[in-house]
C-alpha cells in the first residue's frame, strides 16, 4: 500500500443553502482497500459518497480518481477548485463508468430483465456487441449467484435479490472503484446476509471498495480502514479492528454503543 | 324520424364517397400532426431537462407562447402570412406544421408529468453507470414514462383531431370542408353535420380501442410489484392502473 492512492477526497465541502453537510472532508483510498464509512443520520457520510460521483456535486473540494480529476476541468492555473470549470453531464459520464456505484433502494430498471439491466452499460458505454454484453451479464450474474434468474424483471425479485442484481449491474462497469451507499439498509434482515456474502467475496478478490454502512459487525470483518463521521467532518479514522474495538472519541462510542445495543436486540 | 334518415340515405351515393375521402383526409393530417406534436413535444422536454439555462429557456418560451395563442392564429400565419415573406406552403403543410406545433407544446407538458412520476433513483442509476443524458432519457425514462402518459397521450390524440377541423379554414380538404360545401349545396345541416359527427366519432373510438390494446401490450411482462414498494415508481402512477 505505498503505491499512489487509487482515489483521493480532498477538502469536500457541501452545502445545502446555510445547512453544511459537509465541512472539509479529505481521505485517501488505495487499490485494493476496503474502506468503511460509519456514523449517525445525517452525518454526511452518503452525501460524501454521492459526491464522488458527482450525484451530489460538492460545493468545493476535488476528488481524483488515479490522478484525474473528476466532475471538474483541470485546465487553469489556480488549484482551488472554486475557480474551476464544471463538466457537463455529457462530460461527466465516462468518468462515472468508471465508478460502479451501488444505492440504497437499489434503482434497478423495473422495464428491463435482470439480464439487460447489467447488459445497458457494456452495451451503450463500452460499445460491446450485444452478445459479449450478455456473456458479461451472464457472467456477472452468476458471480452473484443469480444465474437463475437472468431473464426476470425486477419486480419478481426479492429485495436482496434486487440489490444482488445492482451489484452484478455495477461490476459490469469493470469500476476501479465500488461505492455502496447502506446497500442493506431497505433490506429485510433475513436478506441482509446473501447480500453482505456478496460484498465480502468482493472485498476478498481485493477490489477498491467504499462502503457506508449501520452494520458495524460486518465493517468490522470486512473492512481495512474504517472512516467515521459526524457533522459533515471525520471525527476518528484508522484501522477497523483498532477503531472499533477501543475507539477514543466521545461520539464514536455512543455510536458505537448505540448501534451494538440494537444488533444485541435483533 | 323516418325522413331523416331517408333523406341521407337517398343523397348517400353522393355523399359517401366525398364524406370518406375527406374523412382520410382527416386522419392524414391528425397522424402526421400527431407524430409531430410528439417529436417537438419529445425534444421539448429533454431540452427542459438539460443543465443549459439557454436551452431550458428557448424550451419553456416555445412552449408558453404556443400555448396561449389560437391554434388558428397559428395556421393563418403559415398560410397567410408567410408567402409574403416568400415561404409558401400547401394548405396541408400548413395544416400539419400548424397542429403538430401547438399540440407540441401541449404534450411537452404530458412528458413531463410522465417523467416526473419515474423516481429520481432511475436517472440517478443510470447516471451513475455512465449512460450520457439522451442515452438516459431514451433508454431509462422515456421507456418508463410512456406507458404512464398513454391515457393523456390519448386524450390529446383525439383533441388533435377534433382541432384538425380548424384547417378548414385554410382550405385543407378534409371533413369539415367537404361537409360545409355539401351543406351549402344541399341546405340540409342537420342531415350533413349529424353525419360528420359520426365519421370524427368513427375514427374517435378505434383510436382510443388501439390504445387499450397498446397499454396491456406495455404493461404485460414488466410487472412491478416491488418498484412501490422500492419507491421507484410514484404511487401516482397506480391510479391508472401501470405496473398490475
Amino acid at each position: 500500500m505505498n503505491t499512489a492512492p487509487i482515489l483521493t477526497v480532498r477538502n469536500l465541502k457541501k452545502s445545502y443553502g446555510i445547512l453544511d453537510v459537509l465541512r472539509d472532508v479529505s481521505f485517501d483510498l488505495h487499490r485494493g482497500e476496503r474502506l468503511a464509512i460509519l456514523g449517525p443520520s445525517g452525518s454526511g457520510k452518503s452525501t460524501c459518497l454521492r459526491a464522488i460521483n458527482f450525484l451530489d456535486p460538492p460545493t468545493s473540494g476535488t476528488i481524483t480518481l488515479e490522478g484525474e480529476l473528476i466532475g471538474l476541468h483541470p485546465n487553469g492555473k489556480d488549484h482551488r477548485s472554486a475557480t474551476r470549470r464544471k463538466m457537463t453531464a455529457r462530460e461527466l459520464a465516462p468518468q462515472r463508468a468508471e465508478i460502479g456505484m451501488v444505492f440504497q433502494l437499489f434503482h434497478l430498471w423495473p422495464h428491463l430483465t435482470a439480464r439487460e439491466n447489467v447488459a445497458l452499460q457494456p452495451r451503450k458505454v463500452q460499445r460491446m456487441s450485444s452478445s459479449d454484453a450478455n456473456h458479461l451479464a451472464e457472467a456477472m450474474l452468476k458471480k452473484v449467484h443469480l444465474g437463475h434468474k437472468l431473464d426476470e424483471y425486477p419486480g419478481r425479485l426479492s429485495g436482496g435479490q434486487q440489490q444482488r442484481v445492482a451489484i452484478a449491474r455495477a461490476l459490469a462497469q469493470k469500476p476501479k472503484v465500488l461505492l455502496f451507499d447502506e446497500p442493506t439498509s431497505a433490506l429485510d434482515p433475513e436478506l441482509v446476509g446473501e447480500v453482505l456474502n456478496v460484498i465480502q467475496e468482493l472485498a476478498d478478490e481485493g477490489r477498491s471498495m467504499v462502503l457506508v454502512t449501520h452494520e458495524i459487525a460486518f465493517a468490522r470483518r470486512m473492512a481495512d480502514r474504517v472512516i467515521f463521521m459526524d457533522a459533515g467532518v471525520i471525527v476518528e479514522e484508522g484501522p477497523a479492528r483498532e477503531v472499533l474495538a477501543n475507539a477514543k472519541e466521545p461520539r464514536l462510542r455512543k455510536f458505537l454503543s448505540t448501534v451494538s445495543t440494537q444488533e444485541a436486540v435483533q | 324520424m323516418f325522413s331523416f334518415y331517408q333523406t341521407i340515405a337517398e343523397n348517400w351515393s353522393d355523399w359517401w364517397p366525398r364524406l370518406s375521402h375527406a374523412a382520410w383526409i382527416t386522419i392524414y393530417v391528425t397522424a402526421l400532426s400527431f407524430v409531430v406534436a410528439f417529436a417537438i413535444g419529445l425534444a421539448l422536454e429533454f431540452m427542459r431537462t438539460r443543465s443549459s439555462v439557454a436551452i431550458r429557456l428557448t424550451a419553456q418560451i416555445y412552449i408558453l407562447t404556443l400555448r396561449g395563442v389560437p391554434i388558428l392564429v397559428v395556421l393563418y400565419l403559415l398560410y397567410f402570412a408567410l408567402p409574403g415573406y416568400g415561404v409558401i406552403i400547401s394548405a396541408l403543410t400548413a395544416g400539419v406544421i400548424g397542429l403538430g406545433a401547438v399540440h407540441g407544446a401541449f404534450l411537452a407538458e404530458v412528458f413531463r408529468a410522465g417523467l416526473r412520476s419515474v423516481s429520481p433513483g432511475q436517472r440517478e442509476a443510470a447516471q451513475a453507470v455512465g449512460l450520457s443524458p439522451f442515452q438516459t432519457f431514451s433508454l431509462i425514462l422515456f421507456p418508463q414514462a410512456i406507458k404512464i402518459v398513454l391515457p393523456p397521450l390519448l386524450v390529446g390524440f383525439i383533441s388533435l383531431l377534433k382541432d384538425s377541423a380548424i384547417c378548414a379554414l385554410i382550405a385543407v380538404p378534409e371533413l369539415m370542408l367537404a361537409a360545409r360545401a355539401i351543406m351549402a349545396e344541399t341546405f340540409l345541416p342537420m342531415h350533413v353535420f349529424v353525419l360528420v359527427g359520426v365519421f370524427y366519432f368513427g375514427i374517435a373510438f378505434p383510436a382510443s380501442l388501439l390504445v387499450r390494446a397498446l397499454e396491456k401490450r406495455l404493461t404485460r411482462g414488466s410487472t412491478n410489484k416491488s418498484s412501490l414498494e422500492t419507491g421507484d415508481i410514484l404511487p401516482v402512477a397506480r391510479l391508472d392502473g401501470v405496473g398490475r
